[in-house]
């Protein structure tokens, strides 16, 4: 049975009729037009659909959307200033941090969540924290690169 | 896409208001809490409830306390906090360390030290989606009538996979569990049943209330995990050591081991002690022959079946370098600086 949710989605407040099932990432992408959060493996693996709930990085393909009923949820398109990038978005441009550019809404989310918690993350803080997230172009050298160059940049 | 099927989605605002949705769903309810295992599980059908009711909106269950010296923590409560709380972290590392090396830091961020201790078991023909499952024909866990590990077995050897579970079982932690008939308390051992498919003595209606750590009064343990990468992967074999030292842990007069425990995590349907493997410690002071007969004691039990990750037989021989390795820690960690 469907029912009604109001959440905030990027700082605004929005309202969505949804059916108990289903996932936050596709009520994100198909009824709020949010297309920037992928749905890479369906199954919490790969960090491709990768959102932060009041602030922390979660799997969306792994929550519903009911749950986050009365929450804070930021995707990727919630980040940048009206017409400037986020630092981190800026970093991954910089510093070649993407190919294919799939998995990459979801490492910037996770590297945000990262440097709220930990402004100045060691490498090796930045891959621990990077594990959830996979991909398969870039050998990850460049996305440790970006998240320490935006690091640096705050 | 994998899609879950339908159901009814209920937020209790208390204990009692679960156990009454309970009592109303009947069989097919089921408690969740992440979700982490629940919803994946549902997506591949190997889970149908027809209503979910979350733990997550019931504030108890998500409180870590201190009560006659002893730390409670709520099922509730993420793994995230679990690995990052000071007084876990100083006082039950082992309990720390294990929660910290569950999965990935998005999933520990949802998934919830009771969904990680109630984790259902795993096996290579059963986490596979429903239509995989049909292909080969179906598994006794689900669906099915036969076993494809041990055709013959007219039991499940699915894999208690949690990481926590075996620490839990040797610090002797207690589990409040709260059902319709009341309170009880049972000992983390007993929690668990050596069945791929009963893998839990609790009831489907009462719902994990509280974990109760023993005080940290003079005992050290570790957990030693392997895995095929260092991250994501559920444990293929997992060793839990807890040591009590005569005198206690810390003080100048302490030398021998007075009493000693041994568990296995993905070796079994349940996180499997091994006495012998403790009394073989008993009375060393983890000398190298004594670390040697415990090892060699945990190896001989350990039965890991030919569904998981890597070859059968060299999981089992892991079986005595990770012993060894835990047992070799803990003897690094006897004289800890004073606190
Ligand atoms: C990619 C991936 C990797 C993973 N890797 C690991 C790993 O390395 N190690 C590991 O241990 N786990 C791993 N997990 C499993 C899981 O994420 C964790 O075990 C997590 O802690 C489960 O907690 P949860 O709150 O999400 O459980 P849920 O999915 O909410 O619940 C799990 C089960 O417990 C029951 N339950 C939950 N809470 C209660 C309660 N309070 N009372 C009664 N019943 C309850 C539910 O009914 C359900 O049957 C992994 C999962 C995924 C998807
Ligand atoms: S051990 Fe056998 S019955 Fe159990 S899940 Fe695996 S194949 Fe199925
Ligand atoms: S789509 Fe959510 S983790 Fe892969
Ligand atoms: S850039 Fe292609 S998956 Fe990461």
């Amino acid at each position: 049975m469907k029912r009604t949710i109001t959440l905030t989605v990027n700082g605004a407040p929005r309202s969505v009729e949804v059916e108990p099932r289903a996932l936050l990432a596709l009520v994100l992408r198909d009824q709020l037009d949010l297309t920037g959060t992928h749905i890479g493996c369906d199954t919490s693996q790969c960090g491709a659909c990768t959102v932060h709930i009041d602030g922390r990085a979660v799997k969306s393909c792994t929550m519903l959307a009911v749950q986050a009923e009365g929450h804070a949820v930021t995707t990727i398109e919630g980040l940048a200033a009206k017409d400037r990038l986020h630092p981190l978005q800026q970093a991954f441009w910089d510093k070649h941090g993407l190919q294919c550019g799939f998995c990459t809404p979801g490492m910037i989310m996770t590297a945000a969540d990262l440097l709220a918690h930990n402004p100045k993350p060691s490498e090796a803080e930045i891959r621990h924290a990077l594990e959830g997230n996979l991909c398969r172009c870039t050998g990850y050298q460049n996305i440790v690169a970006a998240v320490q160059l935006a690091a640096g940049a705050r | 896409m994998l899609r879950l099927p339908s159901f009814t989605y209920l937020q209790p605002r208390t204990l009692h208001e679960a156990l009454a949705m309970k009592t109303d769903a009947g069989p097919d309810g089921m408690y969740v809490a992440g979700g982490t295992d629940l919803y994946p599980n549902m997506k591949r059908r190997h889970q149908e409830p027809r209503t979910v009711i979350s733990l997550m909106g019931i504030p108890e269950l998500a409180q870590i306390g201190m009560r006659n010296a002893q730390c409670g923590i709520g099922p509730c409560v993420t793994l995230t906090t679990v690995s990052g709380h000071p007084t876990i972290r100083d006082d039950y590392a082992a309990v720390a360390h294990a929660a910290g090396l569950v999965s990935t830091p998005l999933l520990r961020n949802m998934g919830t030290l009771g969904g990680n201790l109630c984790l259902d078991t795993r096996c290579n023909y059963y986490n596979q989606t429903y239509e995989w499952r049909q292909a080969i024909d179906f598994c006794m866990k689900k669906d099915g009538h036969i076993c494809w590990v041990a055709p013959s077995s007219p039991r499940c050897w699915a894999v208690s996979s949690s990481d926590v579970a075996p620490v839990m079982v040797a610090l002797g932690a207690d589990y409040v569990l709260v059902g319709p008939g009341g309170e009880r308390v049972v000992p983390a051992a007993r929690f668990y049943h050596n069945d791929g498919i009963n893998y839990l003595t609790k009831q489907p209606d009462e719902v994990l209330w509280e974990v109760r750590l023993p005080r940290p009064d003079g005992w050290d343990a570790v957990y030693h995990k392997l895995r095929r990468r260092d991250s994501f992967d559920f444990p293929v074999l997992g060793v839990a050591a807890w040591v009590r030292w005569e005198g206690g842990r810390g003080t100048r007069d302490e030398g021998r081991v007075a009493e000693a425990r041994i568990v296995l995590g993905g070796v079994a349907s349940w996180p499997q002690e091994v006495p012998e493997a403790g009394a073989a410690l008993v009375g060393t002071d983890l000398s190298d022959e004594g670390v040697a007969a415990a090892a060699d004691a945990a190896y001989r039990p350990a039965k890991p079946m030919d569904n998981t990750d890597f070859d059968l037989s060299w999981r089992k021989q892991m079986t005595r370098v990770y012993v060894s390795r835990a047992l070799a820690e803990l003897r690094r960690r006897r004289l800890p600086p004073a606190r």
